[in-house]
Parts: structure tokens; sequence; C-alpha cells
């Protein structure tokens, strides 16, 4: 795993927190990380710290989307969080709003709409 | 200093000052462009006299056969003397046309009295003649140049003001925030509402927007999309939207123009999307006991 990006294990739930300097190589890392992480600790929920994330493409757009999807498959409830205005206004003029994924203002908010549904 | 070789205006301008003031004085009364009802003799010959002087020394300094540059450095004392006499005429409500009138009202006083002095001399009468009546334009539209800077300023400032006023973000409970939309929704405006907005969801850490569109004049396909567009990158942010505002009639048009609003949640009303509001972020109203009214 390299340093742009980790994954914490609190109770049940993975924590990722993406760091700026994320290279391409990075996010596909990732993807793989994460999901066999999801799969070793049967994980139930997912949030994805993205607050560190000032810049963003359709290649990153695209990989949170799948983020997101392949979580859901392994029946993990995944929300991204933290993002940032700038971020979501490219995003949207992107054409690549998530429409799958479930975002939440931070981290805490994300974790208590987990517990609230019995998954942390 | 060029030594010029028309020294008959500024001679005529040195030696009958108060001659071609009293003139051009009349002319202007005779025009009605004196307006005694705005300023007292005393100030417009006060006005016109200095006029007339800053004109006189830069007279004396150019060639008046060259082409007229005001911007040039000879000029910029005139320069000022004609925009401060401009903006106290225009402050006390003078037309454009009448402070042109005023200026081009010195040209027929000073053909006279060249006609006087130099009708001698034809051939020079017509040229210094001509060359003055250039110069005389030339300050006409400078004033014209004026007025319009001064005007554009002023579109310019009402234009921020206005971008700045109509994109107010208000918190109206904890976690609840409201944008009132009002007027014209073009891309720019939108782009200004969604900036204001996402960076107000960060700051309130709010949960829940209300978009109100109700001041919103015509609901089109590009506003529409807009509005959905805004919607979609407050979800992005982790909040949720709630358009509200939604007349009967532009619900009507929405559906006829094949607008497709997906999970973003509309209300008719503010007061509904209030509700609705509250009921997210887990809060209710209700009667206090034996207050009925």
């Amino acid at each position: 795993m390299s340093e742009a990006a980790s994954i914490y294990s609190v109770d049940k739930v993975l924590l990722v927190a993406i760091r700026d300097n994320i290279t391409d190589t990075d996010i596909i890392n990732l993807q793989e990380d994460l999901s066999e992480r999801i799969v070793d600790e049967a994980a139930r929920g997912v949030v994805i710290d993205i607050a560190a994330l000032e810049i963003v493409d359709t290649f990153v757009g695209r990989i949170l989307a799948q983020l997101s999807s392949i979580s859901r498959l392994l029946a993990a409830e995944t929300y991204i969080v933290g993002m940032r205005p700038a971020v979501a206004m490219t995003l949207v003029e992107l054409g690549m709003d998530l429409p799958g994924s479930r975002t939440a203002l931070s981290l805490s908010h994300a974790l208590r709409s987990l517990k609230a549904k019995g998954l942390a | 200093m060029t030594v010029a070789p028309t020294t008959e205006l500024s001679r005529l301008l040195r030696e009958d000052f108060d001659g071609v003031l009293d003139a051009w004085f009349a002319t202007q009364k005779r025009e009605g462009v004196r307006r005694p009802d705005l300023f007292s003799d005393r100030e417009s010959r006060r006005q016109l006299s200095d006029l007339l002087r800053a004109f006189a020394e830069v007279l004396a300094r150019i060639d008046i056969t060259e082409p007229v540059d005001i911007e040039a450095d000879v000029w910029s004392e005139l320069r000022l003397a004609l925009s401060e006499i401009t903006l106290v005429r225009t402050e006390r409500g003078v037309a454009p046309w009448e402070m042109t009138a005023f200026i081009l009202a010195l040209k027929q006083p000073v053909f006279v009295k060249l006609n006087e002095s130099l009708s001698g001399t034809p051939d020079r009468l017509l040229s210094i003649a001509a060359d003055f009546g250039r110069i005389v334009d030339a300050l006409a539209m400078h004033i014209n140049e004026y007025f319009i800077a001064e005007r554009d300023e002023i579109i310019e400032r009402q234009r921020a003001e206005m971008m700045e006023l109509s994109t107010p973000v208000v918190q109206l409970w904890e976690r609840v925030l409201t944008i009132p939309l009002i007027g014209t929704l073009d891309s720019m405006r939108a782009q200004e509402v969604m900036e204001n907005l996402l960076n107000s969801i960060v700051e309130h850490s709010a949960e829940v927007v209300i978009v109100d569109i109700t001041g919103v004049r015509v609901v089109d396909t590009q506003v529409a999309q807009h509005l959905l567009r805004t919607a979609a990158a407050v979800r992005l942010m982790g909040a949720e939207a709630i358009i509200s505002g939604i007349s009967p009639k532009i619900a009507q048009t929405m559906v006829e123009l094949g607008v497709d609003v997906g999970e973003v949640t509309t209300r008719p009303s503010i007061r509904a999307a209030l509700a609705e509001a509250f009921r997210r972020v887990g809060f209710q109203i209700s009667r206090i006991e034996d207050s009925r009214v």
C-alpha cells in the first residue's frame, strides 16, 4: 500500500483516506486493496474521505464511482465524505455526479448514518 | 514650447477674454443650455471663465493646424477643468446633449470675433475658423466620452452589487440553509449561486439546503439544468437540496419541456420545504398548548 491512500479499520467500518498527491497507479492499487479488505474483514461500511483532494479529473471521478459500486456489491455501504466545493463543481461540470454513491459532509456524519443503520 | 503660427486665436482670447466670455455666455442663454434653474449667473460665469482660461492657455501652446490629441499632456489642465464642470453639472441633472451644446456654443462667438479682426484676409479667417471648429468638436466629443465612461462605470458597479445581492445564502436553522433566487438565472449567476451555496455548506456544516425559485421569472430547460446541477453538486458535498417555490405553472412548463428532476426533492412553497428540512434534520415544530389564537 502506498502512502497516497491508507485504509483503517474501525469496528466493522473501513476508513479510506485519500491524499492530494495520489497518482493513477495508487488509485488502481487502492481499488484492489479495498475490495480484498472488505471481504477479509467482512466490513459492512466503507467511508472514503476525499477532503484532501483538491483536483479531480474524469479518471478519479470514475474510480470513486467504481469504488462505491464494488463495495456495494460486496455488501458494504459506502460513503464519500468531505468533498470540497471546487471538486463538487468540477465533477458536476464533467457530468460525473456519482449517482450510485452515498455522500456525507464529514467522517462523523457518515459514521452516524452507518450506526443508525446498525452497520457500525 | 512651440510658437503657434496662428497667434490670432490666442491673442483674441488673451486680449478680449471678457468679450469672448460674455458672448459665449450669451449664446448659451440663447440656446437654452444656460440652466439658470440650476446655476446662478455668478457660478456659471466662474465655470465658463475657468474653462476659457484653461483653453486659452492650451491654444497659446499648440499648433492648431495639427491633429487634436486631447489625451496629450498639454491638454491635461483643460481636461481636468472639463471633467470637473461636467461632473458638477450632471450631478445637478444636466443632460449629456446640453453639456455638448454648452461647449459647442463657444464656436459662434469666436467666429464672429475672428471675422471682425480678420475680415481683410478671408483665407486666413477660413483656415483658423476651420481649425478652431475642429478643436471645439474634439472637446465636445471628449465630454461625450467622459459621459459614457462614467455611465459604464456605474453600470459595472451596479452589476457587481446586483450579483452580490442576488445570491445571499441564509441560515434558517441549525444545519438548514436557504438561497432565495430572484430574477433571471443565467449561466454566470448559476455559477455564482453554486459557489456561494457550496462554500456556505462547508461553513455551516449544513445538511439541507432549500433552493427557492419563487422569485425566478422564467424557468426554461437551461434554468432547470442549472438547478439540477446545483442540486447534484450539493449532494456530492454530502448535503441534500430541496427545490422550493415551484408554482403550478412552472411545474407544467417543466413537464412539457421534459425536465426530469430525478431524485431531487421539490416542494411547492418554501414553507413546505422548511417542514421537510426540519423533518430531515430531526426537528419538529409544535404548537404550545393552550395558545389558540
